[in-house]
């Protein structure tokens, strides 16, 4: 009974009429189940340093004469299998994304809810940083938090802090899409009997923004989320790339691709181009769900 | 008649200007010859800055701004300094510069003072005679010098640099920022991180050996700009290749790749004088002073896979902490622990830590060949041994001031050993520290009485025989007593264009002087 509510939903009839959509939903549950059952379905654990043999470096893949069936996508420089490790830093690459989505999400939506329910002084000053903030590239705003954090906190503990500090400064460098989109919306709702009736019966401004400016403004946000996860796996890939991401013995997609960068010369190219494969194959296939996900909810388009 | 005058007379004169273009992975950091220890500096410095005595091109010593010297005693040393050399700035070159230049070499904000230590004085006898008065007789005096690198006097006081630059506290001064020597070369400009360029001194005493008249130095970071710069002719040598591209570029038909060892060791040092290992979670004790952890950490090492793998065979697993062709090497005490984790395991619980312990690495990540690589594969290693080693990889720049301070629990460094005698190194890296050249890179701080006074005894012990074995016995005692994990000796090919011929230089320094270019 609930599947077939579910089927007969719009969305859902106009997921199924996107052959597309279909395709790159079904990719995307491959990536993220691939990640998330990696410590199951991985065949050997990268991040176990005792299990690596450095006589495994740099095996061709399975279907090359001198690769291994043990090592499908062949392996790195340090004898990690590179399927493996994908799987893994699919992982990290997934937390990471997901994580800072999620902290540039709450931190976006509340200060466009306060910018657009109150106006005034409080929408200038937070409108006023949105805008600066935007006329630096995200990356470089990430690159400046993970500065700081890394001159501010003990050099020994960078390995268990780079994930956290990695979160945070994407996190931070993505808040002004929604602070912006749900100040515009809010401000638009503000005005709307439902609010100010709410106001006339007294209840607290908190309690009006949360329960019902809120779930009015979501839409939108759940759409730009959705895209912005892809930007966020971008994020960290490039962070990773640039050595500033997650520890080298923990490696995420973009550490991948650049340790694997050194060896295009010489010819060890499956080290960075498999990884480089799922970091677009995921990305892409999140985008294209949320670009459908834009149309489906677009009133307009339908 | 005239015109064949003519013709010969532009035949004998070939002034045109021919240039190498040389790259490599560092910059310098100074251009004051007295001030950093660093073998890029050195290497370029050399070309402007001469010292009283120099290397041939097979690494005999040969007169420069000396022409002759003479053991008046064993502590005294009498040098005839080379009449009619000039400073490039046109100031004549006398025993006064080099009084001057011993003074400012030994001061204490610069690292250079092992090339002097053991002289205590520098005497002027006349305007083209000095004295050298030792501490005790010194049998690698002449090889000790050959890096104390003579000033103009007059020129470093009219412009206030009669002090090193104290480099630590991020100080310049006229002399870190311009030159002044007597050398073949002399430096038009340096841009930090992007060139330098030299040009010939025609006033120069000696007789170029080549046919180089200018020479553009590019440091260039990446392993992979720097090798497609080469590809691309952009540069004319690069002597420092990433592993992995060097069979390619021997197969490039416009380039030529000169095989050569480098005399330099790679290894890891552990903290032996903290009671409680810093950076580790054994608590009230320091497992690094227990010979038997420091035994389990070399056998658990496999060096012949580091050479295989990472250093696609450019290294030669190293048992001892001195290179081929270092004076004191000798191939059959250079050997390699047997790689035994099992063993290493066995060892460990012996000594008290059957599941392992953990501590920390610090590793520089753009120093060394493929520095952060052996440091990763080393953690695998070691892990198999039950050590869990937690990797701190960062640029040398932040590595070498905390290697300074002595805030570390193991690092990896290398030792090149520019005197080329194995003294140098155990006087830097096993002696005793003290505030001066004695234990000057000891930072785990060992400390063995009996190595010291070896070490002590090499210093004045000038019968060779005598000496050699002693050498030798201290080479073997640092090995036996596992106070470093030596890795491997570095191999350093150099790749060229075809038109480019230059002796290879184990110290990975190349001459200019020695160089053709057609």
């Amino acid at each position: 009974m609930f599947l077939k509510t579910v089927w007969q939903h719009d969305l859902a009839w106009s997921f199924r009429r996107s052959p597309v959509t279909v395709v790159a939903a079904i990719l995307t549950v491959v990536c993220v189940g691939a990640a998330l059952a990696a410590p199951w379905l991985a065949p050997q654990d990268p991040f176990n340093m005792a299990a690596l043999n450095l006589n495994d470096a740099f095996t061709p893949p399975a279907w090359d004469e001198r690769g291994v069936g043990r090592y499908p996508l062949g392996t790195d420089n340090q004898g990690r299998d590179i399927l493996s490790t994908i799987m893994h830093g699919a992982r990290i690459s997934l937390g990471v994304g997901l994580a800072s989505v999620f902290l540039s999400l709450v931190f976006g939506v509340s200060l466009g809810l306060l910018a657009g329910y109150f106006g005034g002084r409080l929408d200038a000053v937070i409108m006023r940083i949105a805008d600066v903030q935007l006329s630096f590239p995200a990356i470089l705003i990430a690159l400046l938090v993970d500065g700081v954090a890394r001159v501010a906190l003990p050099a020994e503990r960078h390995d268990d802090i780079a994930i956290p500090v990695l979160v945070l400064s994407i996190g931070f460098a993505g808040w002004v899409q929604y602070a912006r989109t749900v100040r515009g919306s809010t401000m638009v709702e503000r005005e709307k009997e439902y609010v100010q009736a709410a106001r006339v019966i007294g209840r607290r401004p908190l309690a009006i923004l949360l329960l019902h400016v809120l779930p009015n403004v979501t839409g939108p946000v759940l759409v730009i989320a959705t895209i912005h996860i892809a930007t966020a796996i971008i994020t960290e890939a490039t962070l990773s790339f640039l050595g500033v991401g997650v520890p080298a013995t923990r490696p995420s997609l973009g550490t991948l691709i650049r340790i694997g960068n050194e060896f295009l010369y010489s010819g060890e190219w499956w080290i960075t181009v498999f990884p480089g494969l799922a970091l677009v194959i995921l990305v892409l296939s999140v985008n294209l769900l949320g670009d459908w996900l834009r149309d489906a909810l677009n009133p307009k388009l339908r | 008649m005239r015109a064949l005058l003519l013709v010969l007379a532009l035949i004998a004169a070939p002034v045109h200007a021919v240039t190498l273009k040389w790259a490599a992975q560092n910059d310098v950091l100074t251009l004051d010859p007295h001030s950093q220890n660093h073998a890029t500096t050195h290497a370029v410095l050399q070309y402007t800055y001469e010292g009283l005595v120099r290397y041939t091109k097979d690494y005999k010593i040969e007169p420069s701004l000396a022409v002759k010297w003479e053991e008046v005693s064993p502590t005294q040393w009498r040098f005839n300094l080379r009449k009619g050399v000039k400073f490039h700035d046109g100031a004549p070159f006398t025993a006064d510069d080099v009084v001057f230049s011993f003074g400012r070499i030994k001061q204490p904000q610069g690292t250079n003072q092992i090339y002097v230590s053991g002289i205590k004085e520098v005497k002027k006898i006349d305007d083209y005679t000095v004295e050298l008065l030792l501490d005790g007789p010194s049998p690698i005096l002449l090889r000790n010098i050959v890096d104390f690198r003579i000033m103009s006097k007059s020129w470093s006081e009219k412009n206030r640099s009669q002090n090193i630059q104290d480099y630590k506290a991020k100080e310049e001064t006229y002399a870190s920022r311009n030159t002044n020597g007597t050398g073949p070369y002399l430096i038009k400009g340096w841009e930090p991180d992007k060139r330098i360029v030299f040009a010939l001194n025609k006033d120069w005493w000696g007789k170029l050996d080549g046919n180089v008249t200018d020479v553009v130095y590019t440091p260039i970071k990446s392993d992979a700009t720097r090798v497609s710069a080469l590809l691309s002719g952009d540069v004319d040598l690069v002597t420092d290749l990433p592993t992995q591209d060097v069979e390619r570029l021997r197969k490039d038909a416009n380039l030529r790749v000169l095989d050569g060892h480098e005399v330099r060791t790679i290894f890891i040092g552990l903290d032996q004088y903290n009671d409680e290992l810093k950076y580790s979670n054994v608590k009230g004790k320091n497992p690094m002073k227990d010979l038997r952890v420091r035994r389990a950490l070399n056998m658990a090492v496999d060096r012949e896979a580091i050479k295989k793998v990472t250093m696609r065979g450019l290294s030669i697993p190293a048992g001892i902490m001195v290179a081929p062709g270092v004076h004191g090497y000798s191939k059959d005490i250079d050997l390699v622990p047997k790689v035994d984790p099992a063993g290493a395991k066995k060892l460990l619980a012996e000594a008290g830590y059957p599941d392992g312990f953990e501590f920390t690495l610090d590793c520089p990540n753009n120093r060394y060949v493929n520095d952060e690589k052996i440091c990763q594969a080393l953690v695998s290693m070691w892990a198999r041994a039950g050590v869990r080693v937690r990797l701190n990889a960062m640029p040398f720049a932040n590595f070498i001031p905390k290697i300074l301070n002595l805030d570390t629990s193991a690092y990896m460094l290398g030792w090149g050993v520019q005197t080329f005698d194995a003294l140098y190194s155990l006087q830097s890296l096993v002696r005793t520290k003290t505030s001066g050249a004695d234990g000057s890179f000891n930072q785990g701080r060992i400390s063995d009485a009996k190595l010291d006074q070896q070490i002590d005894a090499l210093k004045i012990t000038t019968d060779t025989k005598v000496r050699d074995a002693m050498l030798r016995e201290a080479l073997i005692t640092t090995r036996d007593q596992a106070y470093y994990v030596p890795l491997h000796h570095q191999l350093r090919p150099w790749a060229m264009k075809k038109g480019v011929s230059i002796p290879h230089s184990p110290d990975d320094r190349p001459q200019a002087r020695f160089a053709t270019v057609k």
